[in-house]
């Protein structure tokens, strides 16, 4: 499969002026800008990166170069989110789409593990719901809060799901905000620090895991998300990542995007 | 358009995570959590994913500062580690070695620390030597 996209990358170097994607070094793996002329050997598609991220700031860096990507489904679902909130320029990035394999789709819970740009690779089965979701939902309120309360009390406060998020970007966070956050103390004040996070990321979060893969303390970030999306699906119908065209309700009144009735958990 | 990453370890503690700065035609513009390391496996704390901002930022000391009539004023190496060194003598000479302590750092090396231990106990001969923690 590596194969063929590093193929694929070297026909668009040929139109494009970058593509996005992952380059080995002599350690590790890290994102890249290859351009015309590079060594294409070096490419790689593992371990995933938010390059999401890096499109965004290469964009904004150099606001007319049109640069190609090679990604995953949840990399082209966090582009449908950031150009709706003009991160991108969807009309200056082609998708080098390919399949994430089984076991991916598996460990990161995914519901959609290929893009929709799809160019190589054959996409796998979904990957199964997150069992912690099951085990969340069967609790009594007071046992989630209880639940939370102990996974955020192991928080460090390294902001890193914050950072490391494709669709984090605000340039003043809500969670440096001294009105929100009261500075100095750990783990961070229960729960205005990571409901603030989750909060902004119903009708956002593509579920991509990067935040719960950066996370030193191991909190199930995820699962909060989850069900964040769960809700916006079921009361204002709308899917982060899926469709370009549609607009994020929390940015619409009520009036343009009703709730609707009886669909709440 | 040049783009780089340079992969480095964590600066701050002695843990030795491992980390990508990223540079854009020269310039640091992030930092990206190592996730091949064996260490810190793609994870940060709240210092290495900040551990660039120090590079750029408009406090930092560019030479060194000697106060001069209540004043600090900008000097070069020499005179900075001259006037040190001369102040160091006169103190150990007035009030013996033990009323001297170093404070070594976390952000240096283990080499440079060995440094330190000896400018302490052969240099300056004392025993007063512990980490920066402790200030």
């Amino acid at each position: 499969m590596i194969d063929e996209i590093r193929k694929a990358v070297a026909e668009r170097l040929n139109e494009l002026d970058g593509v996005v994607a992952l380059r080995r070094w002599s350690q590790g793996v890290a994102p890249h800008l290859f351009q015309k002329g590079d060594d294409l050997s070096e490419l790689e598609i593992a371990p995933k990166y938010p390059l999401a991220t890096l499109v965004s700031k290469l964009h904004k860096r150099y606001p007319t170069i049109k640069l190609g990507i090679v990604a995953r489904g949840c990399d082209e679902r966090a582009f449908i989110e950031m150009a709706k909130r003009n991160q991108i320029d969807p009309d200056r990035l082609y998708i080098i789409g390919f399949a994430c394999t089984a076991e991916d789709a598996q460990a990161c819970y995914c519901t959609e593990p290929f893009p929709k740009n799809l160019i190589v690779g054959t996409p796998p089965a979904p990957g199964p719901v997150n069992p912690l979701v099951a085990k969340y939902d069967a609790m009594p309120l007071v046992e989630r809060r209880a639940f939370w309360k102990q996974q955020f009390n192991k928080c460090l406060k390294c902001y890193g799901c914050r950072n490391i998020c494709p669709e984090c970007f605000c340039e003043a966070c809500a969670m440096e905000d001294m009105a929100w956050v009261e500075p100095g103390l750990l783990a961070p004040p229960f729960p205005t620090f990571h409901m603030i996070r989750a909060m902004h990321m119903a009708s956002r979060c593509v579920a991509c895991r990067e935040c719960e893969h950066a996370c030193p303390a191991h909190i199930p970030l995820t699962v909060l998300y989850d069900l964040m999306r769960r809700d916006i699906g079921d009361l204002l119908g709308y899917v982060p990542g899926a469709d370009i065209k549609a607009q994020p309700p929390l940015s619409l009144s009520l009036k343009q995007s009703p709730l609707r009735q009886g669909a709440a958990h | 358009m040049e783009y780089k990453n340079t992969l480095t370890t964590c600066i701050y503690c002695g843990c030795g995570c491992s980390m990508f700065v990223e540079t854009m035609d020269g310039h640091i513009t992030g930092v990206w959590p190592a996730k091949t390391n064996q260490i810190s496996g793609g994870k940060l704390c709240i210092k290495g994913w900040n551990v660039t901002s120090f590079v750029d930022h408009p406090d930092r000391l560019k030479t060194p500062l000697i106060r001069k009539d209540g004043k600090l004023v900008e000097a070069t190496w020499d005179e900075a580690l001259t006037l040190v060194a001369e102040k160091l003598n006169t103190v150990k000479k007035e009030s013996g070695p033990d009323s001297i302590a170093l404070l070594s750092s976390a952000k240096c090396t283990n080499e440079e620390n060995y440094l330190m231990n000896k400018l302490a106990r052969a240099v300056v001969g004392t025993n007063n030597i512990d980490h920066c923690a402790r200030l």
